[in-house]
């Protein structure tokens, strides 16, 4: 999918993406040349289309999780699939650093269901280890979440 | 008219980003499976011929024999391989690597929408918006698949045993994530329908370029087990040979026995349980023809 400027015969970039929560999605692309913008506007049958082939619009902030597709599309997922004692384990090799979780930032992720908590834990301790954050308590949760896009984890 | 560009003559990355995403699956994909030595689908294009039987069975005697066996449910609408293979209520494990699958007491590895789903006899559901859900659930269906195959820590395998559900299209589907797939064992029985379907099976294998095809024969004929009598439970009276292709090979042919669908919904392998019926004796010849495929021979 590209989007093509005919004024400028320039290919847009992508410049971000919005997701209401509503089913719907915005994507917008801007002219390098003429700075003109246009926003993708997707109903919930399109946006599901797109990421039931397990893709985002424009690209990801987070590299895809084992079993996204499942576990985020799947209605009704056992709570007790995923061993919620079970830490992540951690690639030493690709992330030295050794992200510790304090006991209010664990206590937020009771609110996250078992079945993608899991996943979660991981976005969260990726993200501290790309950015050389080696606590993760509720404020650097906000952040992450900020920038990852993460509403709702 | 003005004229616009085409896709093809802009020469661009995609902005969106979809098709590197999509390269980037399948090269996940192809990773993860470069361990895993043969990669074996069970299917038939129709239903109710013994194809998860016949994988739980022949899962369970490889793992006997001390190969690295994985088994995983194409079938994500009706799978069975979690509770014959007796991992049902089994807990996943997230790892830095992918997810660890369940682990049967004879050591197959196994993942199946079973183990996901909270409870056993709900049928397989996808969240919202349902409109429209016939254009965009066969994408969703093949991509979960997908994740099966590649996001699950299969490790080196001898040989991932895959069982294709009922249908044409899902072995279409298989075969576009997997055109290395090293060996398609369709399983048929002697009816006239049976054969039929399975006959569109084989021709989309042989289109496919499927190097290893081979028949499985399943509820052949019906031992008296008072004496012994070899009868036929299906009308055709035509030996299978005389239709096959030259191309194919007859790799199994299984007496039906009421007791390996029982024992193998119970989790237990006939071969274990009942080793000198014609059956078990049957699926014993199979398993040594499969085991001197994953070995080479």
């Amino acid at each position: 999918m590209k989007f093509l400027c005919i004024a400028c015969d320039t290919v847009m970039d992508f410049a971000e993406r919005q997701i209401p929560g509503d089913g719907t999605l915005a994507a917008v692309f801007e002219c390098g040349s003429c700075n003109r913008e246009v926003a993708m506007l997707t109903n919930p049958m399109e946006t599901q289309l797109v990421s039931s082939m397990g893709v985002k619009i424009g690209g990801r902030e987070v590299p895809a999780q084992p079993m996204e597709l499942a576990r985020t599309s799947m209605e009704g997922g056992s709570e007790n699939v995923f061993d919620p004692t079970d830490e992540p384990v951690q690639d030493q090799a690709v992330h030295p650093l050794r992200v510790t979780w304090t006991s209010e930032a664990v206590g937020r992720l009771d609110n996250v269901p078992t079945f993608v908590r899991g996943m979660v834990k991981r976005i969260y301790t990726d993200w501290a280890q790309q950015n050389g954050v080696n606590e993760m308590n509720p404020q650097i949760m906000d952040r992450a979440r900020t920038e990852l896009g993460l509403e709702g984890m | 008219m003005r004229k616009i560009r085409t896709y093809q003559e802009v020469s661009h990355t995609t902005e969106s980003e979809l098709l590197e995403q999509v390269v980037e699956q399948q090269e996940r994909l192809a990773d993860r499976l470069s361990q895993v030595k043969r990669l074996i689908a069970i299917a038939s294009g129709k239903g109710g011929v013994g194809k998860s039987a016949i994988t739980a069975n022949l899962a369970v005697s490889l793992a006997k024999k001390g190969f690295k066996i994985g088994a995983t449910d194409a079938d994500l609408n009706g799978p069975s391989l979690g509770r014959m293979l007796n991992v049902s209520g089994a807990r996943l494990r997230d790892s830095a690597d992918g997810v660890e699958p369940a682990m049967s007491p004879d050591g197959v590895s196994v993942m199946s929408m079973e183990l996901l789903q909270n409870e056993a006899d709900a049928p397989l559901k996808w969240r919202e918006p349902s409109l429209g859900g016939f254009i965009w659930q066969s994408s969703l269906e093949t991509g979960v698949l997908r994740e099966f195959l590649g996001d699950v820590v299969w490790g080196d395998l001898d040989a991932l045993l895959i069982d294709v559900p009922p249908g044409t299209d899902k072995i279409k589907r298989l075969l576009e994530l997997l055109p290395s797939l090293d060996l398609m064992l369709l399983v048929t029985t002697p009816s006239e329908t049976t054969r039929f379907v399975v006959a569109k099976s084989i021709r989309l294998a042989q289109e496919a370029m499927i190097e290893n095809i081979g028949l499985v024969e399943n509820m052949e004929s019906h031992v008296c087990p008072s004496c012994g009598h070899a009868s036929r439970l299906f009308g055709t009276g035509q030996d299978l040979d005389e239709d096959s292709e030259e191309t194919l090979s007859l790799w199994g042919r299984i007496p039906f026995d009421p007791r390996l669908g029982a024992y193998t919904d119970q989790g237990k392998s006939l071969i274990s349980t009942e080793p000198d019926s014609a059956t078990a004796a049957a699926l014993e010849d199979l398993v040594e023809r499969v085991s001197k495929y994953i070995k080479g021979g």
